[in-house]
């Protein structure tokens, strides 16, 4: 018999109210992605081949580098929520999947600040 | 005699892919590839982040940049990434439908499914074009 209250019992096994915020961030992420990636491939693809002051001065308008901005911080945002997915559904030793999670989170987000300083140092 | 249905003896009930006896369908071989595309993107993420680091070190770092991607297999891995691009952005407005509840019948999910495909090889083909175009 335990001495345990029906209380102590059940707490923590309850919904942490946020299940649908993952699947959803995914899709919000997943719209912005349509017209942002589709801007990228033809700017890239119409400068493919170009010197180094022709990109420079693209990302230097303060227009495109905030689309730029953007762009990469959702992308790697939406990255980072599928690849979680990905290693929840494939990765079944624990301890490998907690490293797995952490990495990738971990990875997103210095590539992110790597991004941003970037296309910053480029456009300031 | 038909088996009796049990955990260890599912009789006729359906399984969970057999991959090696496994009869392919268009629908099945859409969605695995749409997680292939998106790892395969996940990975170009961090190139494309590597490039922008590149042309924010100066004329130097970009020179190598290019001289790898205009490499026989930079170019190889760029088409590759176009084509995962385009793959997960048509597939993914497919699955945006799904998610307001539209296209389910079986035909209409084979027919987006086609499109999907021409799509994808049709938007690679251009920005290809465009790009040695230019």
């Amino acid at each position: 018999m335990s001495l345990r209250t029906p209380l102590a019992r059940a707490r923590g096994l309850g919904s942490a109210k946020e299940g649908v915020s993952h699947w959803w961030w995914q899709r919000v992420t997943a719209v912005a992605l349509v017209p942002l990636t589709l801007w990228l491939a033809v700017a890239v693809a119409s400068m493919a081949g170009s010197g180094h002051a022709v990109v420079v001065a693209w990302i230097g308008s303060p227009i495109v580098a905030t689309g730029l901005i953007m762009l990469s911080v959702t992308l790697l945002y939406h990255a980072a929520l599928g690849m979680q997915v990905v290693v929840e559904d494939y990765v079944h030793h624990e301890g490998v999947k907690l490293g797995m999670l952490v990495t990738f989170k971990l990875a997103a987000v210095v590539l992110a600040i790597m991004a941003v300083l970037s296309i910053l140092r480029i456009a300031l | 005699m038909r088996p009796t249905a049990s955990p260890s003896n599912p009789g006729n009930r359906p399984l969970s892919p057999h991959l090696q006896v496994y009869r392919y369908q268009l629908t099945s071989v859409l969605s695995i590839t749409h997680r292939m595309s998106g790892v395969i993107l996940s990975l170009g993420a961090i190139v494309w982040v590597l490039w922008l680091a590149a042309v924010a070190s100066g004329p130097d770092s970009y020179a190598v940049a290019q001289r790898w991607c205009g490499s026989f297999v930079g170019q190889i891995a760029l088409f590759g990434w176009t084509l995962a691009l385009f793959y997960h952005l048509c597939n993914g407005v497919r699955h945006l439908a799904w998610d307001l509840g539209y296209g389910f019948a079986i035909p209409t999910v084979y027919r987006s499914g086609w499109a999907v495909i021409v799509a994808a090889v049709l938007l690679t083909a251009i920005v290809w074009i465009v790009g040695y175009g230019t």
